[in-house]
C-alpha cells in the first residue's frame, strides 16, 4: 500500500481500501492493509484506522458478512472444503477478532484519544455483535450476548499497570443501560478473581489490637497489605463504585442492545440477577487485601451505594468488622456499615460500644470523618436503654478529651455531651450531685477500656466545668450551660456538626455593629509592655 | 338631697350603722321627721343608701323649689315682657367678686371714655385718685379743707362717735368714773358734758387752722429767699461746668487705668489649677474606673445593663437638650506666663470645632507643629474623654523619647529637609513612597506630621459623619493612585482641608497597618521601625475605633483566608509570615484582650488557634513562630486567665520533639505533631559540648523571618532556647491554670514528658532545674474535687385554676359579657332610670301645679263669695236703710 504523506492522505487511502472491500469480495485483502495501519507509531493513522475497521466491520455485520457459530482454526478454514462464501465468511471471521483483538491492545494506548476511539469502537461492536448474534441461538428466544468480547473490554478497562480513571469515566455512560452493567458486574467479578489469583495472599490478617495510634496502626497496615496492585484496585474500585442500581424492578428497560422484545426468562430483566451479580462482584473484590486508600473509599460509599443494593447485606459482615477492628478512621468509617447492618439486618455484634469507646482518643476531634463520626456516635447513645454506667463513661471520657480540642470540635462535643445527660436522667449525677463527698481524687480512670469498670458513675464532669473559662467566648457560654438545670429539648447537632475553624471565625467577624472598646493602656513599642511574656522571651534584634 | 345630708345626724338612732356620708349634720332634725327604712338582715358588704330618708323635708324643699321655679313660669305664663338683668356678670359664678368689679369698672370707664364728639381734642381721660379727679386734687391742694381732719382722722372718733351714737351713756360713765377719781367732782349733768365736747372741737379746729395759715405764710417767705439765693447760685454754675470741659481731653493714664480695669470683664473664676498629686489622683480615679469597665466585660455580663435605657432626670424636658461639656479653658501657666497666645491663635483660626478634640487643635497649628515643645496645652481636663486624653499624654512621652535618644543636631537636620505639611497618602503606595529610604527618626516624624496635618479636629462637625462614610472606604480606594505632591505651604492645614483630613487620616491607620506588615515581611525585617509605629497605630486606633477594628479584621481574614485555602488545597497549612503574627500581637495592644466578647480580639483568638493546630512543625523557623503565637496567646488571656487547650498541645508537642522518639503511655499527641517521622525529632540536641556553652537568652524575632543558623552550634543554641522558652510557658500555663477544676488532667501528659525531660539528663542544668520547678509547681496544686452542684433554678409554679375575674361595674345582671356590652346595658339602665325619675318629677310638677290652680280657684271662689256677700251685705244694708227711712217717713 503505497503512502501518502500526511493524515489527510492516510485517510484517503483508507477510505478507498474501504470502499474496494465493501464492495467486492475479491478485494477482500485489503483488509489486512487496514488492520496493518492500526499498529501504526503515528496517533492519527491509528484513529484513521479505528475509525475505517467501525466503518468496515460495522458494515459487515449488519449485512451478516460474518461466520455465524464455533469458528474453526483459520488453517482447518483454509485447508477445508467448504464453499467459497463460506470460507470467505470464517476468514471475514478471523480477520474481525484479531480488529478486536488490536482495539484491545489500544485501549492501552498512551494517547487517550485512541483509547476513547477504541472503546467507543469496541461498544459498538458490541451493540451490532448483541444484534446480530455470531453465535447460534441454542433455543428459540436464547438470549445472546457477546461475552467474550465484552470482557475483553472489562479487562483493557481494569488495567494492572495504568490509572484508567478517565476512560472509566467515559464507560460510566455505557453503565446506564441495564445489559451493559449487568455484563459489566459479571466480567469485573470474573477479571478481580482471576487478577487477585495471580497475587496470592499472604495471610489473614488479624485486628491490630487496641484502636490506640492509629499512625501508627495505619503504617503496619500498609507494609502487610500490597497484595492486589495498587493501580489495579484503583481501575477496579472506579468500575464498581460506577455501577448504581436501579431502585425497582420497573426500571429495567434500557438496552444497550437492542431488541425487539424482552423476555421473562431472561437473567438480565430482573433486578434479583443483577443484585446477585452485585453483590458477588462486591464481595469478590472485598474479600482480598485491599490498600488502606481504598478500604476508605469503599467504606466512605458502603451506607449508601453499596449495602443497599445487596442481595444479602449480611454478608457483608466479614468485611466490616475486619475494618472495623484496624483501627483510627477505618473503623470510625466501618462504624456505619455496622450500625446499619446491627440496625437493620438484626446483626449481633459483641462489645461494640467497648469497641466504640475504645475508637474515642484526642484525635477524633482533628481528623476528616470527625462530622460522621459524630453523627453516628450520637446514633449510637440516642437508646434510652443503655446502661447509665455506659453512658457516663461515654460522657466523662468526651468531656476528658474535649481538654484537648479545638473550639470548633468543643462547640459540637459540648452540646453532645449535655444531650447525654438529658436523655438519661441516671447520669446527671455528673453535673449534679448534692451532698457527694469532697474527693482527692477523680475516680475516673481514664486507662480502662471496658466502660463498666471506669467508674464513671462516681465521677463529676470537672472538665465542663474548666471549660467554662474556655477563651472562646461560645464554648464558655457552652460549657455553663451545667451550672443550670438541664433544660429538656435536646440541642441539635446537625448545624454544629460540620463547623469548621474558618466557620467560627468568619461568624466571630460580622457579629453585630457594637462598639469597639479600646485599650486604656497605651502602647510604648512592639514589645513595650513590662509584664509581657513576649518581652520576657523575645527581642526584636 | 337633704335626705343624705341628714343621715350623718342619725348616729344615736338605734341600729344605724354610722354613715360615712358627711353632710353637714343639722343641729336638730326633727325626729318625727325621720323615717328609718329598717334592714331585715345585715348583709356585709352591702352599701345601704337609702336607710334613713326624711320625708317631710325633702318634701319640703321639693315644693319650695317649685315654687320659686315652676309657679313663677306658671303665673308669667302669658307675660311677654321680661325683666333681664344686664349687670355685667351678674349671674355667672365662673368669675369672683373682685373680678367682676374689675371688668364692671372697666366696661364703665369705656363707656365714659367713648368720644361723645370727636372734635374735642382736650377730652382726655380723667385720671382718679381714690375716685377724686388728680386735676381737683391739684386745684385745691393748697385750700385747706377746714373739714376733713385728714391728719388725724382717728383721733376724736372714738370720743365723739362714742359721745354721739353712744347715746352718751358710755362715756358719760366713763367720764364719771375718770372724775371720780381725779378730782371727785361731783358728775356734770349729760347736756353740760356735750356742750364742753362742742366746744372743745371746736376750739381744736381754730387752733389747728391758725397753725396751717403760719405754716403757709412761712413757706412764702422761704420762697422768697430762695429767689434771692437763686440769683446768686446762677452765677456760679457755669464756671464749675468750664473745668469740668478742660480736664476731659488730657485724661490721665492712671485714670484710664482704673476706668479701663473698671468696665474690663472681670476674670472668671476658673478652678484653680491641679497639682501633680491632685492630677495623678485623677490619672489613677481615671484608670480604676477604666479598668472596672474592662473587668465588667471580661465577665461578659454588660448585657442586661446595655439594654437599660439612660437614665433621665425627672427635671429632664425631653426636648433633646444636653448640658454640654464646659469647654472652657483651663487658666494655665507656661514659663511663668499666662497661656494666652493658644487661645488666641485658637480663635483667629476661626471655625475650630469646640468638641474636646479642639483641645489640641492649638498643638496642630502648622506654626505650632515645629516647636518640639510645643505641649503646654497638654493640661486638658481629666474629664475629658479617654480617646483624646490618652495619645495626647502618650505624644508627651514621644518626643521626650526622642530628645534622648536622637541628638539634637540630627533632629535639626531632618527638620531642615522635611516639609513641615503632608497630604495625607490616598493610597498605601503613596504612604510607601513617601516613608520608604528615610531612617527611623524621619519615617516617624512623617508620620506624626501626616497625622497632625489632617487631624479629625479641623473638620468642623464632621466628624460623626467620616466615621461612617471612612468604614466602607477603607480599602477601595487602594487602587486609585494620586500623583504625590509636597505643598510646603501652611495655609493646607487649615480649615477648609479639614474633612478631607480626617477621612485621610482615619485610612492612615489601614496604610500603616500594611506598611507594618510589609516591613515585617522585608529580609531582614525591620523590627525597630514597627516598634516606633506601634505608639502611631495606638494614636490612630484612639482616634479612629472603628475603621482601625476593620483594618485589622481585614489581616486576619486576609490570613485566615490563605490558611483556609491551604488546608482544602493541602490538607494542612504553613505557618503563616511574621506580618500575621505581628499582626496578632498588634492587635492585643490596641485592644482589651481581657474581654468575653470582643470584635477584633475573639476572631484574632480563633485565629491563633487555627495557627497552633493546623501548621505542623516542620522546621526551626516554625518552632520559633509557633513559641511565638503561643506568647501572643498567654498575652491575650494573662488578665481573664481563660483556658486555651490547643496551647497545651503545642507545648506538649513542642517538649516531644525534644526528646527522643519512644512509644511511652501517658500522653497522646494531637493532630499537627506526630509521634514519628521526620520532624519529630527537630529539637533534639545530641552534641554535648553545644550543650554545655548555651547561654539562656531571648529568642530573636528574625528568627521567625528566616534567619539561617550560620553554624551547627548556633542551630542548636538555637534548640536550646526554644526549650527554654517553651518550658517557662509551660511554668507560665501550670501557674495560671491551677486553679482550674481539672488542672491534674489537664497537665498529666505534660507530667509525664517532662518527666522524662528529666530522666533523660543531658540537657543543661538550668533546663532541668526549670523542668523540676515546673514539677514540683504541679505537683503542689491541689486536687479540686468537689463535687458539681447545679445552681438552684427557681421551682416551677403548680399550674394554678385562677378563676377568671371580670371587672364588675355594677351590681346586678350586667356581668359576664364584654366590655362595650357592658358599657351598652350600664347606659341603657341609666337611662331608664333617668327617664323614670324624669317621669316622677313631669308627675310631680304637674300635681304641684293642678295644687296651685286649684287653690287658685278656690281663692277665686272664695274672694267671689267674698264680694257677693259684700254686695249682698251692703245691699241689705242699703235696703235696711232705705225701709228705716220709708218707715221713719210713714211714722212721720
Amino acid at each position: 500500500m503505497e503512502r501518502d504523506p500526511g493524515p489527510g492522505g492516510a485517510r484517503r487511502a483508507l477510505g478507498r481500501l474501504l470502499e474496494a472491500v465493501l464492495a467486492s469480495r475479491g478485494e477482500a485483502n485489503a483488509v489486512f492493509d487496514i488492520l496493518a495501519v492500526l499498529q501504526s507509531e503515528d496517533q492519527e493513522e491509528i484513529q484513521e484506522a479505528v475509525r475505517a475497521c467501525s466503518r468496515l466491520f460495522g458494515a459487515l455485520l449488519e449485512r451478516g458478512e460474518l461466520f455465524v457459530g464455533q469458528l474453526p482454526p483459520e488453517e482447518t478454514v483454509m485447508a477445508g472444503s467448504q464453499g467459497a462464501t463460506r470460507k470467505y465468511k470464517m476468514w471475514m471471521r478471523h480477520r474481525y477478532h484479531s480488529c478486536c483483538n488490536c482495539l484491545g491492545e489500544l485501549l492501552a494506548h498512551p494517547s487517550f484519544q485512541v483509547k476513547e476511539l477504541a472503546l467507543g469502537t469496541l461498544m459498538k461492536f458490541v451493540q451490532l455483535e448483541g444484534a446480530h448474534p455470531l453465535e447460534k441461538p441454542k433455543w428459540e428466544g436464547n438470549y445472546l450476548f457477546p461475552r467474550p468480547l465484552f470482557k475483553m473490554v472489562v479487562e483493557g478497562l481494569l488495567s494492572l499497570e495504568e490509572d484508567r480513571s478517565l476512560l472509566l469515566s467515559q464507560f460510566r455512560e455505557y453503565l446506564e443501560h441495564d445489559d451493559i452493567r449487568y455484563h459489566t458486574m459479571q466480567a469485573a467479578s470474573d477479571v478481580v478473581a482471576r487478577v487477585a489469583n495471580g497475587h496470592p495472599e499472604v495471610s489473614w490478617l488479624g485486628p491490630v489490637s487496641g484502636g490506640g495510634q492509629w499512625a501508627c496502626g495505619v503504617l503496619v497496615l500498609r507494609q502487610r497489605l500490597w497484595q492486589v496492585p495498587l493501580i489495579f484496585c484503583n481501575n477496579a474500585f472506579m468500575l464498581l463504585s460506577a455501577v448504581s442500581l436501579p431502585r425497582q424492578e420497573s426500571d429495567i428497560s434500557s438496552f444497550y442492545v437492542r431488541r425487539t422484545e424482552l423476555l421473562d426468562k431472561w437473567k438480565v430483566t430482573h433486578l434479583k440477577e443483577h443484585r446477585r451479580a452485585f453483590q458477588l462482584m462486591w464481595l469478590g473484590f472485598l474479600k482480598h487485601k485491599l490498600p488502606l486508600s481504598i478500604c476508605k473509599k469503599v467504606l466512605v460509599i458502603m451506607h449508601d451505594s453499596i449495602l443497599p443494593h445487596l442481595a444479602q447485606p449480611s454478608l457483608m459482615i466479614d468485611f466490616l468488622t475486619r475494618a472495623y477492628d484496624i483501627g483510627g478512621a477505618i473503623s470510625l468509617l466501618a462504624l456505619n456499615g455496622l450500625f446499619i447492618l446491627i440496625h437493620k439486618h438484626n446483626l449481633e455484634y459483641p462489645d461494640f460500644y467497648r469497641k466504640l469507646y475504645g475508637l474515642l482518643d484526642p484525635s477524633v476531634f482533628h481528623v476528616k470523618y470527625r462530622a460522621r463520626f459524630f453523627h453516628l456516635a450520637d446514633l449510637f447513645l440516642s437508646s434510652s436503654h443503655l446502661p447509665a454506667y455506659l453512658v457516663a463513661a461515654f460522657a466523662k471520657r468526651l468531656s476528658r478529651l474535649a481538654l484537648t480540642a479545638p473550639p470548633e470540635a468543643l462547640l459540637m462535643v459540648l452540646p453532645f455531651i449535655c444531650n447525654l445527660l438529658r436523655r438519661h436522667p441516671a447520669c446527671r449525677v455528673l453535673v449534679h450531685r448534692p451532698g457527694g463527698p469532697e474527693l482527692d481524687a477523680d475516680p475516673y480512670d481514664p486507662g480502662e477500656e471496658d466502660p463498666a469498670k471506669s467508674r464513671a458513675l462516681e465521677s463529676s464532669l470537672w472538665e465542663l466545668q474548666a471549660l467554662q473559662r474556655h477563651y472562646h467566648p461560645e464554648v464558655s457560654k457552652a460549657a455553663s450551660v451545667i451550672n443550670q438545670v438541664l433544660s429538656v429539648p435536646e440541642v441539635s447537632l446537625a448545624p454544629l456538626l460540620e463547623l469548621t475553624a474558618f466557620e467560627v471565625f468568619e461568624r466571630d467577624l460580622k457579629k453585630g455593629p457594637e462598639s469597639v472598646p479600646l485599650e486604656f493602656i497605651p502602647a510604648r513599642g512592639l514589645l513595650g509592655r513590662r509584664d509581657d511574656l513576649c518581652a520576657q522571651h523575645f527581642t526584636l534584634s | 338631697m337633704g335626705k343624705a345630708r341628714s343621715a350623718g345626724a342619725r348616729r344615736k338612732a338605734p341600729g344605724i350603722p354610722v354613715g360615712a356620708r358627711g353632710g353637714r349634720a343639722r343641729p336638730n332634725p326633727n325626729p318625727f321627721e325621720v323615717k328609718i327604712n329598717r334592714q331585715k338582715f345585715q348583709v356585709l358588704g352591702r352599701k345601704t343608701r337609702h336607710d334613713v330618708g326624711l320625708p317631710g323635708v325633702s318634701r319640703a324643699r321639693a315644693i319650695q323649689k317649685r315654687t320659686q321655679t315652676l309657679l313663677k313660669e306658671y303665673k308669667e305664663r302669658d307675660k311677654s315682657n321680661v325683666f333681664t338683668d344686664k349687670r355685667f356678670g351678674e349671674y355667672n359664678s365662673n368669675i369672683s367678686p373682685e373680678e367682676k368689679m374689675m371688668k364692671r369698672f372697666a366696661l364703665e370707664q369705656q363707656r365714659q371714655h367713648e368720644k361723645k364728639s370727636i372734635y374735642n381734642l382736650n377730652e382726655d381721660e380723667e385720671l382718679t385718685h381714690y375716685g377724686q379727679s388728680l386735676a381737683d386734687i391739684e386745684k385745691h391742694n393748697d385750700i385747706v379743707d377746714s373739714d376733713s381732719d385728714a391728719d388725724e382722722p382717728g383721733t376724736l372718733s372714738a370720743e365723739l362717735t362714742a359721745a354721739h351714737f353712744g347715746g352718751g351713756g358710755g362715756l358719760l360713765h366713763k367720764k364719771t368714773s375718770q372724775q371720780e377719781g381725779e378730782e371727785g367732782e361731783k358728775p356734770k349733768s349729760r347736756k353740760a358734758l356735750i356742750e364742753e365736747l362742742i366746744a372743745k372741737s371746736k376750739q381744736e379746729k381754730r387752733e389747728r387752722q391758725a397753725q396751717r395759715e403760719d405754716a403757709l405764710e412761712l413757706t412764702e417767705k422761704l420762697d422768697q429767699d430762695w429767689k434771692e439765693i437763686q440769683t446768686l447760685l446762677a452765677h456760679k454754675t457755669p464756671k464749675s461746668e468750664n473745668r469740668d470741659k478742660k480736664e476731659k481731653p488730657k485724661p490721665d493714664a492712671y485714670d484710664m487705668m482704673v476706668r479701663e480695669l473698671g468696665f474690663e470683664m472681670k476674670a472668671q473664676p476658673s478652678n484653680r489649677m491641679k497639682t501633680e498629686e491632685e492630677l495623678a489622683k485623677e490619672e489613677q480615679e481615671r484608670l480604676r474606673s477604666l479598668e472596672a469597665e474592662r473587668l465588667r466585660r471580661m465577665l461578659g455580663k454588660d448585657d442586661e445593663n446595655s439594654r437599660r435605657p439612660s437614665h433621665m432626670s425627672a427635671d429632664d424636658l425631653s426636648d433633646g437638650f444636653i448640658l454640654g461639656e464646659d469647654d472652657r479653658r483651663l487658666l494655665s501657666y507656661k514659663d511663668g506666663k499666662m497661656n494666652v497666645e493658644e487661645e488666641q491663635s485658637r480663635e483667629a483660626s476661626d471655625g475650630e470645632s469646640e468638641e474636646e478634640e479642639g483641645e489640641d487643635s492649638g498643638e496642630e497649628d502648622p506654626e505650632e507643629s515645629d516647636d518640639p515643645d510645643g505641649h503646654s496645652d497638654l493640661e486638658s481636663d481629666g474629664e475629658s474623654e479617654e480617646g483624646s486624653g490618652t495619645p495626647e499624654k502618650e505624644r508627651r512621652h514621644a518626643p521626650g523619647k526622642r530628645l534622648t535618644s536622637d541628638g539634637q543636631k540630627a533632629r535639626e537636620a531632618a527638620r531642615t529637609e522635611l516639609p513641615y505639611t503632608f497630604v495625607a497618602p490616598e493610597s498605601f503606595e503613596e504612604l510607601k513612597s513617601l516613608l520608604s529610604g528615610k531612617s527611623i527618626e524621619e519615617q516617624l516624624l512623617v508620620v506624626e506630621r501626616i497625622q497632625k496635618c489632617n487631624h479629625p479636629s479641623l473638620a468642623v462637625g464632621n466628624k460623626a459623619k467620616l466615621e461612617q462614610r471612612g468604614k466602607c472606604q477603607g480599602r477601595s480606594e487602594q487602587a486609585e493612585n494620586h500623583p504625590l505632591t509636597f505643598v510646603p505651604s501652611k495655609a493646607t492645614a487649615g480649615p477648609g482641608g479639614g474633612r478631607h483630613g480626617a477621612l485621610a487620616s482615619q485610612k492612615l491607620f489601614g496604610f500603616l497597618l500594611e506598611y507594618v506588615g510589609d516591613l515585617a515581611t522585608n529580609d531582614p525585617p525591620d523590627l525597630r521601625v514597627i516598634d516606633k509605629l506601634v505608639v502611631q497605630l495606638y494614636n490612630l486606633c484612639q482616634m479612629f475605633p472603628e475603621s482601625a477594628s476593620d483594618s485589622i479584621k481585614f489581616v486576619l481574614r486576609d490570613a485566615m483566608h490563605e490558611m483556609e485555602g491551604m488546608i482544602e488545597t493541602k490538607g494542612r497549612a504553613a505557618f503563616p509570615g511574621l506580618d500575621v503574627l505581628i499582626y496578632l500581637k498588634i492587635a492585643g495592644m490596641l485592644f482589651p484582650t481581657s474581654d468575653f466578647w470582643h470584635p477584633v480580639v475573639t476572631p484574632a483568638l480563633v485565629c491563633m488557634s487555627q495557627l497552633l493546630t493546623k501548621c505542623p512543625v516542620r522546621c526551626l523557623q516554625d518552632v520559633v513562630k509557633g513559641l511565638f503565637v503561643c506568647c501572643v496567646f498567654l498575652d491575650y488571656v494573662s488578665l481573664s486567665q481563660r483556658f486555651i487547650p490547643e496551647l497545651i498541645n503545642f507545648l506538649l508537642g513542642i517538649l516531644y520533639i525534644a526528646t527522643p522518639n519512644k512509644q511511652n503511655q501517658g500522653y497522646t499527641l494531637v493532630h499537627p505533631f506526630r509521634a514519628f517521622g521526620k520532624n519529630s525529632e527537630l529539637l533534639l540536641v545530641s552534641d554535648e559540648e553545644d550543650m554545655a556553652t548555651w547561654q539562656r537568652k531571648s529568642l530573636s524575632l528574625h528568627w521567625a523571618s528566616g534567619l539561617k543558623a550560620q553554624t551547627k552550634t548556633e542551630a542548636n543554641h538555637t534548640r536550646l532556647s526554644c526549650l527554654a522558652v517553651c518550658l517557662a510557658l509551660v511554668k507560665r500555663c501550670v501557674l495560671m491554670y491551677g486553679v482550674l477544676p481539672s488542672f491534674h488532667d489537664i497537665t498529666r501528659p505534660l507530667r509525664a514528658l517532662l518527666t522524662e525531660h528529666l530522666a533523660d539528663c543531658s540537657h543543661p542544668r538550668e533546663l532541668q532545674e526549670l523542668c523540676q520547678s515546673i514539677l514540683t509547681e504541679m505537683e503542689n496544686q491541689k486536687h479540686h474535687c468537689q463535687p458539681l452542684i447545679c445552681e438552684k433554678s427557681k421551682p416551677v409554679p403548680l399550674k394554678l385554676f385562677t378563676p377568671r375575674l371580670v371587672k364588675v361595674l355594677e351590681f346586678g345582671r350586667k356581668q359576664g359579657s364584654s366590655k362595650e356590652e357592658q358599657e351598652r346595658k350600664r347606659l341603657i339602665h341609666k337611662h331608664k332610670r333617668e327617664f323614670k325619675g324624669a317621669v316622677r318629677e313631669i308627675r310631680k310638677d304637674n300635681q304641684f301645679l293642678a295644687r296651685m290652680q286649684l287653690s287658685e280657684i278656690m281663692e277665686r271662689d272664695a274672694e267671689r263669695k267674698r264680694k257677693v256677700k259684700q254686695l249682698f251685705n251692703s245691699l241689705a244694708t242699703q235696703e235696711g236703710e232705705w225701709k228705716a227711712l220709708k218707715r221713719k217717713k210713714f211714722k212721720k
